[in-house]
């Protein structure tokens, strides 16, 4: 009774503190859980719960619920957002998933920018000049959620095709680009020296300027880079509205996202063989370079195919290798190359899927869209597993691939992409591209390997073609 | 000033966590996890509602409204499209085929295509 007694006699706030806790221990267990096939979905509900807990526990707070006009747009506002965010997550393709995760980070760095931005309005209302320290957390939540915003905001629209994919680039980019930088620095250290909260309004709008000129040069390709770099701004934001209001709920799970973040933009430079700074303001692929095609593969052509004897080629092969690419998850085609891979697979044939690191538009996003197609993840090789067995393969089968597969990066040092670690499907004896077209990839690079004497192609659309296929593999 | 030092201490001991959590991510997990740790920078959501709470005026208060709508979206979407991610990741199913399921959303997406 006395312990329970000394219990209750805690102060709300002291109570508030520790559920708060015990959501920080949630969210650390959720992220732990992510790392782990088996974990990751009940992972992420525990994150959920925690963060519906830590919601809930805030409406205590007296200054959360003091007024009821306060409260009550609080609640419309919570109202208006979840009726719109659950569909939208809902009913979103899965191809079109990192434009929806851009959009949503967007939002967040949008939310903590304007934190900040109100709680150095509501100082500045009370009269008291506030301490250097207070008005620099606020301007760095301005800061980065701003650019977090901005560029999640153009990375949603060159992902939705909204705009050019590829790298948009003007004269005197990069100086352009440094003065815009500059002139943030110039009216943070002023609004620090100040106090003024005017200088925080031109930062405010310098930054989402700033975030768009950033993102305009950065290709397609690279893009799912960019999302999870602003993803890890977004965090670095919401620690710093943590500091601004004093919590430590919003400091530790920023962070947390923050730098974890950070470390997966490293792995996925990393798996493209390139260095952050270099996708970041080199405009890669901006121009179709000249190194690509020095080869003279202009006066080459390519060996056009049709389904039935490609069909006859899988039916009678001991192992087949299918490597995806965005192009399979544009046709959607991801249940028929299964269909396909069963097919083969009841013929006795060896099936596997290769597949590439950056495969699709993020890390990941091509075992996202073949789990969506009930393809069990123990038959998805990663790259560094399928490369050994490329030798010994019979056919790889390239399906709306390109740059994943372009030799160039390891034999063509002028190359753009050289050194990007890629599959070896020219080590297998046959290799079949399923492609729309000869137009280069992401990348825009020509791609040598489409003209080898091994390549042979099957134009079209790749949902039709793989039904194509199905049925002669069925019939040979 | 304890109180900032103090906050700098949690920030940096959950910089390291944060590296150190998911530091062994196998790759076909990036993209969910990519997606859930933008979920989890969505309890941006409490210092929205405490900024809420303390509007006066106005401005405020639709600055107040549009920050908690913002931070909703972030948080509630976050988490229901990395579950949706996920909800497509099992083992090997157990039964030799599920036919049902895969001809459904077949035909959902040949219907919207």
């Amino acid at each position: 009774m006395m312990l329970a007694y000394s219990a209750v006699s805690f102060p709300l706030s002291t109570w508030r503190s520790a559920v708060f806790l015990v959501a920080i221990i949630g969210f650390v267990l959720a992220l732990k859980g992510l790392s782990s096939p088996r974990h990751a979905r009940p992972g992420n509900l525990l994150g959920a719960a925690a963060a519906l807990l830590a919601v809930g526990m805030t409406f205590s707070a007296g200054t959360v619920n003091h007024s009821a006009r306060n409260l009550g747009l609080a609640f419309g506002a919570m109202a208006l957002g979840t009726a719109v965010a659950v569909p939208a997550a809902r009913l979103v393709k899965m191809t079109a998933m990192p434009q929806m995760v851009a959009i949503f980070n967007g939002v967040g760095g949008g939310a903590a920018a304007l934190i900040s931005v109100t709680e150095l309005l509501h100082i500045h209302s009370t009269g008291v000049s506030p301490a250097t320290y207070v008005v620099v957390e606020a301007l760095l939540g301005v800061l980065i959620g701003c650019v977090s915003f901005a560029g999640s905001a153009i990375s949603f629209a060159k992902l939705q095709e909204l705009m050019a994919t590829r790298p948009i680039v003007y004269p005197a980019q990069q100086p352009i680009n440094a003065l815009v930088g500059a002139g943030i620095v110039a009216l943070f250290v002023t609004a620090v020296v100040t106090g003024s909260v005017d200088y925080a309004f031109g930062v405010l709008g310098l930054s989402l300027i700033l975030g768009a000129v950033f993102t305009l040069p950065i290709g397609g390709a690279d893009v799912p880079v960019l999302i999870s770099l602003l993803n890890a701004f977004t965090g670095l934001a919401v620690a710093a509205s943590g500091f601004t209001l004093g919590n430590p709920l919003l400091i530790v799970a920023g962070t947390l996202v923050g730098a974890s973040g950070t470390l997966l933009t490293r792995l996925m430079s990393k798996a493209m063989g390139r260095s952050l700074p270099n996708i970041l303001f080199s405009a890669f692929g901006a121009v179709v370079t000249a190194t690509g095609t020095a080869e003279g593969l202009e006066g080459k052509s390519v060996k056009s195919s049709t389904p039935e004897d490609v069909g006859v080629l899988l039916a009678y092969a001991r192992k087949v290798a299918i490597i995806p690419g965005y192009g399979l998850a544009v046709a959607q085609a991801q249940h028929v190359v299964k269909e396909l891979a069963d097919e083969l697979a009841s013929r006795g044939v060896d099936v596997f899927y290769a597949i590439h690191p950056v495969a699709g538009r993020m890390p990941g996003h091509m075992n996202v869209l073949l789990a969506e197609a009930n393809v069990p993840y123990d038959e998805l090789k990663e790259m560094d597993e399928a490369n050994p067995e490329m030798p010994t393969t019979d056919v790889a089968l390239v399906v709306g691939a390109n740059d994943t597969v372009n030799p160039a990066a390891v034999d063509t040092p002028g190359s753009p992409i050289y050194g990007m670690p890629i599959i070896h499907a020219d080590q297998a004896e046959h290799i079949v591209f399923l492609k729309r077209s000869m137009r280069p990839g992401f990348a825009g690079i020509d791609n040598a390997l489409l003209f080898d004497d091994k390549t042979v192609m099957l134009f079209g659309d790749a949902k039709d073609t793989l039904q194509k296929l199905v049925a002669a593999v069925k019939a040979a | 000033m304890t109180g900032i030092v103090w906050y700098l201490t949690i920030f940096v001991l959950a910089a390291f966590v944060g590296y150190e959590v998911i530091s062994k991510v196998p790759s076909i997990l990036h993209t969910p996890l990519m997606s859930g740790s933008n979920a989890i920078h969505g309890i941006v959501l409490v210092g929205a509602l405490f900024i809420m709470g303390e509007a006066t005026g106005t401005a405020q208060l639709v600055l107040g409204f549009v920050t908690v709508f913002l931070a909703t979206l972030n948080i509630v979407g976050g988490f229901v499209v990395t579950d949706r991610m996920l909800e497509m990741f099992r083992a090997k199913p157990e039964r030799p085929a599920a036919p049902a399921r895969p001809a459904a959303a077949q035909e959902r997406e040949d219907g919207s295509s």
